[in-house]
């Protein structure tokens, strides 16, 4: 299992149900203690070199883990360690071949509970009107869109809404939201415009990235609003969220 | 949006001086003065997402779309793998036919070579139909510039183009040149040129611009057009316009100057055929453009129509820099502006925020190729890099891919600046330890502690989290991390 840093250190109950619902379904989980991040943040803005050291260390721990996948509650992260690997590695034979092997086996959550484990109902309960947003990584480099949908039509209780233009991004975009803070910050009032004619009370996506900027943009503005990551929807317990 | 509010009451300034030529620096400022103004904003909103609609429309009547993007893509390709070969078969084949043809390397030799042959045929009247190619190098002005004592009227007779020029102002779209003005701010344009007022009203408005226009198509000594693809085979020359103009501005005047991007030729005239089928129903969602006019050479003997003189200028202006380059996929571009409707930046700010000829995701990339990075510093940083441009693009550039890398360029030419890079620097060692990692995490809840009220920081902070927390709340780091607990046991 591969938690990413910021779901680590800000969302740690993300990886808590993670963790539960893989076990429920009989997964043996191991979470390599040495991990840390996949580098995207110094990728995304430029700093390739920085990247790479980081990436390494993510295919040292990973590779030196005995495991058939990498599961990982994030579209980005994981598209970072799957499709990006291979650009981080350019003109670096070994290691692009290297984290080509191991990228094959980076899954994100839902992927991996849909297209390897077969899942589709869970038992999860929880009563709420909720609209999905999608990581735009998970979305046009993963090309796992209908995956955490139909796990959530599957919820008992929960109502999943169409939303208007839902295949925009919410502006988050790692630096971008804060070397462009006015533009961001429109992009999130978008969807956050999208999300109040729906009539959703509840934000639910496969990235907390994303969350994060929703919700960063929801407390200071927007409608009371439940935030939730995929898999905190899948692991409730009495249709509470745990 | 009031009626009768005066077209430029919203912005004054003459922004034809803040071309490509110009330093293009400053994108949240642009962006920022954007996001303020109500109607631009819902304007190029209402337009992207018709635009969007359209186009998807329309690749749905084409089942074999995405074999044509490879198509499309392999064609590109091998052009500019060849990109010499093709260039002189092209200029071969348009003098043998009895055109003159002309490599410019620069903007300056452009403006040069139609000036000197306006001086040659004592030209006063210059129509133009809509070219990106003129835009970028700024001919219109230039050409008053530095040959003002010609004492050439240069009228663009695309309506929106004809309209922006009159208002002193830019496109601010690839194919839709005024999307950010209304019919109030155009009535108001017109009225100016017209010596009354003319009432805001669309059909009014058209007809007084096409009987304007027209007395304008007639008078011309030489029109310039731009060009959608050169074939090389035949020196055949395409344009595809929706308003005729492009035919009345090529056929009409004596003289017909083309001119060309190098990376617009392509090999064969049944190649024609698969960038047509993509060019409309990517940029407008019609399955072919109104006009799609060829050309080929001046009139011939027999010929009833057609310019006696016809001049090919083909121009690098720092294309062929990018040849063999890992940005060489830039200069696919066929300028449909599908980027340009699908991007979430441009559709909130519009194009003059990108303060370039060029805007949107293509404009971002190929702004700083063509000027230098140190011009466009900000460009390839106004992208969240979600990837719908890359996904839209109908010949498959990985747009989003070339920011990336043009964003890895500016490092390395020391041009990200010492924070960002002492930053980083801290983020590589802090994450290759895992030790590190821990303890900053330890740092980080120790330091948040004033800061956290609600397990959040809801207010603005100084220093870099400024641009975060200026407009969202940022949720505080938790008190334990996962790793924490997944020792004590799940």
């Amino acid at each position: 299992m591969f938690i990413p840093c910021y779901v680590d250190l800000v969302y740690p109950e993300v990886g808590v149900s993670v963790v539960r619902v893989l076990r429920r379904l009989g997964v043996e989980v191991t979470y390599p203690e040495g991990q840390t991040c996949c580098g995207q943040p110094a990728f995304n803005s430029g700093f390739f070199e920085e990247a790479r050291t980081v990436a390494r260390h993510f295919l040292d721990v990973f590779e030196s883990e005995e495991c058939d996948y990498v599961v990982c509650p994030s579209g980005s992260c994981a598209t970072m360690a799957s499709h990006y690997y291979p650009l981080v590695f350019e003109g670096l034979a070994g290691e692009r071949a290297r984290s080509e092997a191991l990228g094959a086996r980076v899954r994100e959550f839902s992927d991996f509970l849909v297209n390897v484990l077969g899942v589709r109902e869970l038992g999860a309960r929880h009563a709420g009107k909720a609209v999905f947003h999608c990581g735009c990584h998970q979305r046009r480099e993963l090309g796992v869109l209908e995956e955490p949908r139909e796990l959530l039509r599957d919820v008992e209780g929960l109502d999943l809404l169409e939303w208007r233009n839902e295949e925009l991004c919410c502006g988050f975009g790692g630096t971008f939201s804060v070397k462009m803070p006015d533009v961001s910050t429109a992009m999130a009032d978008e969807k956050i415009r999208a999300l109040e004619e729906s009539g959703a009370d509840t934000l639910i996506s496969g990235d907390s990235s994303c969350l994060m900027h929703l919700e960063g943009r929801l407390q200071r503005t927007g409608p009371a609003t439940r935030v939730y990551h995929l898999a905190q929807i899948l692991d409730t317990e009495d249709g509470e969220v745990v | 949006m009031e009626t009768g509010k005066p077209a430029r009451s919203r912005d004054t300034l003459d922004r034809r001086h803040e071309g490509i030529e110009s330093k293009v620096e400053g994108f949240n400022d642009r962006a920022r003065r954007a996001l303020e103004d109500e109607f631009l904003h819902e304007s190029v909103a209402r337009f992207t997402k018709k635009s969007v609609a359209s186009r998807q429309a329309a690749l749905e009547r084409l089942p074999e779309a995405p074999e044509l993007r490879e198509t499309a893509y392999r064609i590109k390709q091998e052009t500019m793998a060849n990109l010499d070969r093709y260039l002189e078969q092209l200029a071969g084949a348009v003098e043998e036919r009895g055109g003159k043809v002309f490599f410019a390397s620069d903007g300056e030799e452009v403006v040069n070579y139609v000036g000197e042959l306006a001086r040659r045929r004592g030209s006063k009247v210059v129509t133009k139909s809509k070219s990106m190619a003129t835009e970028e190098i700024e001919l219109n002005r230039r050409l008053e510039e530095s040959y003002g004592e010609l004492g050439l009227e240069i009228i663009e007779t695309d309506l929106g183009e004809w309209i922006a020029q009159l208002a002193g102002d830019h496109p601010s779209h690839i194919v839709a040149p005024i999307v950010h003005m209304n019919r109030h701010q155009i009535a108001d344009v017109l009225s100016g040129v017209a010596g009354e007022a003319l009432p805001p009203n669309v059909e009014d408005l058209l007809q007084f611009a096409r009987k304007r226009l027209r007395e304008k198509f007639l008078a011309a000594d030489i029109g310039i057009t731009g060009v959608n693809f050169g074939v090389a085979e035949t020196g055949t020359i395409c344009t595809v316009t929706n308003e005729g103009n492009g035919r009345l501005v090529s056929s009409v005047p004596p003289v017909h100057v083309a001119v060309m991007g190098i990376e617009k030729v392509i090999p064969k005239l049944e190649d024609l055929s698969v960038f047509t089928r993509i060019l409309g129903r990517s940029s407008t969602g019609q399955d072919l453009s109104v006009y799609t006019n060829l050309v080929t050479g001046p009139r011939q003997e027999g010929e009833l129509d057609g310019p006696e003189e016809f001049h090919l200028i083909l121009m690098d202006n720092g294309r062929s820099d990018l040849l063999g380059t890992e940005f060489e996929e830039a200069l696919y571009c066929i300028r449909c502006g599908a980027c340009l409707n699908v991007c979430p930046v441009y559709r909130q700010t519009g194009g003059h925020a990108y303060g370039s000829t060029y805007s949107g995701p293509i404009g971002a990339v190929i702004t700083p190729l063509l000027k230098g990075n140190e011009e466009a510093k900000d460009l390839p940083h106004a992208s969240s890099l979600c990837g719908a441009c890359t996904e839209a693009c109908p010949v498959g550039i990985p747009l989003h891919e070339l920011l990336l890398k043009l964003r890895n360029r500016q490092v390395d030419e020391g041009l990200a600046g010492k924070g960002q890079s002492v930053a980083f620097k801290g983020f590589e060692n802090t994450m290759k330890s895992p030790a590190l990692y821990k303890i900053s995490g330890k740092v980080g809840r120790m330091a948040q502690k004033p800061l956290v009220k609600d397990g959040k920081i809801g207010r603005k902070l100084p220093g870099p989290l400024a641009g975060w927390t200026g407009t969202r709340d940022l949720p505080a780091l938790a008190k334990k991390p996962f790793r924490e607990l997944w020792r004590e046991g799940i």
